[in-house]
């Protein structure tokens, strides 16, 4: 066990690495028999990389904020080494990954018949990068995986993606070079500013105010197209709409989760003064966000569409939570990030359900499938109101938390943000009266059948964790405390600031 | 007495569960007793809890679960259980159960009986975790839970496009209350730094004079509080404004409409108010709001109702215009009133949608009381407790409504606030109209000739004991609880009874409403007897009267202002001018114009155009694949990292 405990990260990340080598070497004279024991091969490996990161999250200790499972190895040249662990702002996206992986590959079992060693071999590829990206503890490893991660991803929409997939995939190209050119630009400054690579030393370098601004910026390109924030945001519906529908659940599980992961980690602890400087340009751009993709949303006619500006609006909630530089707001935007990628993962393996059946992502060919489907609604309508932050399911807590903390930090963020919430409430409840209610009347939809063994089973952990993190979300928000305070505390004069801002206290009072 | 609170509250959501899930395996019998049993023995334990806790004088909090803990905010799944809350359990379980017995008898021939039952006693949980909360957030759970219910019962014929829309609109205006509820639970927390009830009301007197600043503005930090609130209590209890949603909720069955769009969700929101009574009664300028938007929806909710046609719409005005007369109470601060109110209204506005209901079920269905008439001898029953329900509603002495209901109008009197005079002059305005509307839905459903066609007429008939049953119990309660309870709600013994839990003080409005004028206690009944008559003249439900055309004269006559009440003062339409369309039109403005062609067409596929023709690109980007970008990317991490190799050292 100590060898475990102490390479627990590199195993969980070589684990499919291993997987997809042996993907490799699978043959068999049968086609159907090869297929089968390459999907078996890779549910195996993601779920013993999953049961390994809750061996993670069983071993975190919730008590401190330094990094925990760290191992570093020299690597490259001096300076660049091998370096990982977690923290409690990383380790839960890690989880999160191995989470999402088997349910992936399980929602992908009979959709993917073209390729399945390749799209398999995508997808384990692409797991052990997205845990290095949420491990990587110098910055230049970081880089790598963050950039890294994704080519997987051009692949699985450019190869098995919809009709439109070049233009999709090229979209997605041209807005990640600008941000990661410019992230490079940083990182090389900031290696040869401050000597070193390692995270750690990093967010305790001062760097000097006027520089602090153009890393800033130049990280905030990178993470603004990740997140994605309004403008940077339109090429997430397009490789939505053409990705396949695990790319999908990925994408919008943890992909997205990248970019606010960023700020946490090297915008606020790196560059605080240019944090506070520009956290009102943030503060701008997620009102917009908020509302004018809730907006688009409500007209949109494709399924997917729909979901990805709806994901665009919930990622405004995570960047107001970030920069409102008070617990509530941290934590709230990291557990909406984890929120997000369960319940939106859940709704596009819900698309993927009728879009195998029937091969449309148009609204309007459906309706009625409460009727024909009725297990299948139940699920639409349970993520769709986690989706619209009903309490008692996940999407309550984070946005709550966001939404208190900028109140304490100013009303009008609160207010505005806060119309999110009807307008979620309005274009999600249009779409499931559009998919799952009105008459069964189309003949292509009759025939569609409720949802198989296998569906459930890609559905009943989704559903046991949406509730889990609404009834008991301190399962959650316990092991980011220490993490969070320690942020805050050594780079920002606390919390308190901001919430005493908005009382006035007059003499006769108290 | 702990566990019995726990029981009370988790038997429905086991009930919902059980039904709701494996109500096919167990068969529509099996879900329908489970759920109804469940919800009984609730009821039950309910009246248990109640007398121990006005009768030992018993108050306690019962802890179920942490729920947040983030920085300074943490609260708990945790029960409060005072006079208050035992008052709601009462309500929300005694009606919750006779609905679900109802429901047996009055959807016997739905196919989908398993999951209204669910919805059912969902609904019956979320209602008990909003009024037994211990704090503000699981109140809120409780609140949107209901909403939910309520969502999912009014779309539950979702084959209906009508009822899909009802639904959301349910729904979505609700979200526009639940908006300022929502910040105002953030203005509480900010000032005094806590959610929990116990806590806000020990310290809340403290901060009697801060002032917090609001959206730009410097504003006194209690008033803030309190209008966001009651922006909340306005979505949920349907009043001026955001009372909308709620005629048009009768889409839902009739038991729902019974259940929660009368006695209990609806009142979710003069529960609020009541229960922050502590707050509220810290804002004169808060409850001067109040005040006059009860008595704005009083009288705006009874004209509406004097000239609906259906059945259920009349029924849901007139509900929107009692619980605009709680909120004249609540206002005044006569806060026993307002939850007296809310009590005697739980039985006869109940008893009156179950009537309904009864009457639509002997009707196949028709809810059009243009196409009724004339069967007061074919449902014995229903008719007589129509009737009793009515007089109860009106006000004729001695019923329930006629306790709760004076006492509003001679408190409203007796109140020095500024809109208390108004309050009073409308609600007795309303108080005619109400028995206007109540007597008319009365003789043209049951009196004269019958307009149904000869079927239907000779088929009309009672249904069956489960319908019956819950008529008869809620007749009683609507004739006696008023004067039952009325010493303790709102008499000598209200001080004993609240034992704190709402705000009451010797000498306040309710003492001083003894000493109106004769003239005040008389206007009321007047006003009753005057709608009365004015329904007679109008409508000459008996045999002996001579026939009239008057109601049709009369609505040509005054052909706008009847077109204006018929359309409800217009407002769907002015919030789909307003709101609705401009939505859609925004949300097409940015995706066409914004999305795609500015941002579009200066970000990737202006870029692309400037290299080469786009066209052009794209069909270069076919032939070469996306495997150059990834190959692209390799080679620039390749260089990278060589680069570092290289000059890693030396810096």
């Amino acid at each position: 066990m100590f060898f475990l405990e102490n390479n627990l990260l590199s195993l969980m990340m070589i684990m499919p690495v291993i997987g997809a080598a042996i993907l490799l070497i699978i043959r068999h004279k049968d086609q159907e028999i090869e297929k089968r024991n390459i999907r078996q091969v890779s549910l195996f490996i993601t779920f013993v990389t999953f049961l390994m990161s809750l061996v993670l999250w069983a071993g975190f200790d919730n008590g401190t904020a330094e990094f925990q499972f760290v191992e570093q190895h020299s690597w490259i040249g001096e300076d660049i080494s091998y370096y990982i662990g977690v923290d409690g702002i990383s380790m839960l996206f890690v989880v999160l990954t191995a989470f999402l992986m088997p349910i992936v590959i399980l929602a992908s079992w009979d959709s993917v018949q073209d390729r399945v060693r390749e799209y398999m071999i995508a997808f384990l590829i692409l797991e052990t990068l997205m845990i290095g990206v949420f491990t990587a503890l110098d910055i230049f490893l970081f880089y790598i995986f963050f950039e890294g991660g994704l080519i997987p991803m051009y692949l699985l929409i450019g190869v098995w993606g919809g009709m439109n997939r070049i233009y999709a995939s090229f979209k997605f190209f041209l807005y990640t070079l600008l941000g990661s050119v410019l992230m490079l630009v940083a990182v090389l400054y900031m290696y040869l500013q401050s000597g070193t690579t390692e995270i750690p030393l990093l967010m305790n370098y001062n760097f000097d105010v006027d520089v602090q601004n153009w890393l800033w910026l130049a990280f905030f390109a990178s993470f603004a197209v990740k997140m994605p924030m309004w403008p940077v945001h339109t090429w997430l519906p397009d490789a939505h709409v053409q990705a396949p529908t695990g790319g999908s659940v990925i994408l919008a599980g943890v992909l997205l989760k990248m970019g606010g992961y960023g700020f946490l980690r090297f915008s606020l602890p790196m560059l605080p003064e240019a944090t506070i400087e520009f956290s009102w340009l943030v503060f701008a751009l997620s009102i917009i966000a908020i509302i004018y993709t809730s907006l688009v949303a409500l007209v949109q006619e494709d399924i997917k569409k729909l979901i990805a500006y709806s994901s665009v609006a919930h990622m405004g909630f995570v960047t107001i939570g970030i920069f409102l530089l008070n617990e509530n707001g941290v934590e709230g935007a990291i557990f909406t990030m984890l929120s997000h990628g369960v319940v939106s993962g859940a709704l596009f393996l819900c698309v993927g359900v009728i879009y195998d059946r029937l091969h449309t992502r148009e609204i309007g060919r459906y309706g009625g499938l409460a009727i024909n489907m009725k297990i299948y609604a139940v699920l639409f309508v349970l993520f769709s109101m986690a989706s619209v932050g009903l309490p008692g399911t996940s999407g309550f807590v984070g946005e709550f938390l966001v939404l208190n903390g900028s109140f304490a930090y100013n009303s009008w963020i609160a207010f505005l943000a806060a119309t999110g919430v009807v307008l979620g409430a309005a274009y999600m409840l249009y779409l499931v009266r559009r998919l799952i209610f009105g008459d069964l009347d189309k003949d292509d939809v009759k025939a569609m059948p409720d949802l198989s063994l296998r569906e459930k089973l890609v559905f009943a952990p989704l559903v046991i964790v949406v509730l889990w993190m609404g009834i008991y979300p301190n399962s959650f928000l316990e092991p980011m405390h220490a993490s969070v305070n320690a942020l805050l505390e050594t780079h920002f004069s606390t919390d308190t600031s901001h919430a005493a801002a908005d009382i006035i206290v007059s003499p006769a009072g108290r | 007495m702990e566990f019995l609170s726990k029981l009370i509250v988790f038997m429905p959501l086991a009930g919902f569960l059980i039904a709701g899930m494996f109500g096919r395996q167990i068969g529509d019998r099996a879900s329908m007793l489970l759920t109804s049993g469940l919800v009984s023995i609730g009821a039950f334990l309910s009246w248990v809890v109640f007398t121990d806790v006005i009768s030992a004088g018993n108050e306690y909090s019962v802890h179920v679960l942490n729920w947040v803990n983030s920085g300074d905010l943490s609260f708990n799944w945790a029960f409060k259980i005072d006079t208050l809350t035992a008052v709601m359990l009462v309500v929300v379980n005694t009606v919750s159960s006779l609905v679900h017995w109802y429901s047996m008898g009055y959807m016997e021939e739905d196919p989908h009986k398993p999951r209204f039952f669910a919805y059912l006693s969902l609904f019956t949980f979320a209602m008990l975790m909003l009024v037994t909360s211990d704090n503000l957030v699981q109140m809120f759970f409780g609140w949107e839970g209901v909403g939910l219910a309520s969502y999912l019962l009014i779309g539950f014929w979702f084959k209906k496009p009508s009822a899909n829309a009802a639904a959301i609109k349910a729904f979505v205006v609700n979200r526009v209350g639940d908006f300022g509820f929502a910040l105002g639970i953030y203005a509480v927390f900010l000032l005094t730094g806590s959610v929990e009830i116990d806590v806000i009301f020990s310290s809340i007197q403290n901060y009697e004079q801060t002032q917090m600043y609001f959206l730009g503005g410097e504003y006194h930090a209690i008033t803030v509080i309190a209008l966001l609130l009651f922006v909340g209590a306005m979505g949920k209890s349907a009043q001026l404004g955001l009372h909308t949603w709620l005629p048009d909720a009768m889409e839902g069955p009739t038991p729902v409409s019974a259940l929660i769009h009368a006695a209990t969700m609806v009142t979710a929101g003069v529960f609020l108010v009541a229960r922050f009574s502590p707050v509220f009664e810290l804002s004169p300028v808060a409850l001067t709001v109040v005040t006059y938007v009860g008595a704005a929806t009083a009288l705006f909710a009874a004209s509406v109702g004097l000239v609906q046609n259906d059945i259920k719409r009349v029924i849901a005005y007139s509900t929107c215009s009692q619980l605009g007369y709680m909120f004249v109470a609540l206002g005044v601060s006569a806060y026993g009133a307002a939850v007296f109110h809310l009590f005697t209204h739980a039985f006869f506005k109940a008893l009156l949608f179950l009537g309904a209901g009864s009457v639509i079920h002997a009707m196949h269905h028709e809810q059009d009381m243009r196409k009724m008439g004339g069967i007061k001898n074919k449902i014995p029953l229903t008719y007589i407790v129509m009737v009793i329900g009515t007089l109860a509603i009106t006000g004729v002495p001695f019923l329930s409504g006629y306790y709760s209901k004076d006492m509003i109008i001679e408190a409203a009197y007796a109140a020095s606030r500024p809109g208390a005079e108004f309050a009073f002059v409308m609600t007795v305005a309303a108080a005619l109209m109400t028995s206007f509307y109540s007597w008319r839905l009365i003789f043209l459903t049951f009196h004269g000739n019958t307009r149904a066609d000869n079927h239907t007429f000779d088929h009309a008939h009672e249904g069956p004991w489960t319908i019956r049953f819950p008529l008869i119990v809620l007749a009683i309660g609507a004739v006696f609880a008023g004067a039952f309870y009325k010493n303790q709600f709102i008499g000598e013994g209200r001080f004993a009874f609240w034992n704190g839990s709402l705000v009451t003080s010797a000498g306040d409005v309710m003492d001083k409403a003894h000493d109106v004028p004769a003239a005040v206690i008389w206007s009321p009944f007047v006003a009753m007897l005057v709608g009365l008559s004015l329904a007679l003249y109008f409508y000459r439900p008996f045999d002996f009267m001579k026939k009239s055309d008057l109601p049709a004269r009369t609505a040509q006559t005054w052909d706008g202002l009847y077109a204006f009440l018929l359309n409800k003062w217009y407002f769907d339409e002015f919030y789909s001018f307003l709101f609705v369309r401009p939505a859609f039109w925004l949300g097409r403005v940015f995706w066409k114009r914004g999305d795609e062609d500015t941002i579009d067409g200066f970000g990737p596929n202006g870029v692309s155009s400037l290299v080469a023709g786009v066209a052009a690109r794209v069909r270069k980007l076919q032939t070469g694949y996306v495997y150059h970008y990834a190959f692209a990317m390799i080679i620039g991490l390749a260089i990278v990292v060589t680069w570092f190799m290289v000059n890693g050292g030396g810096h």
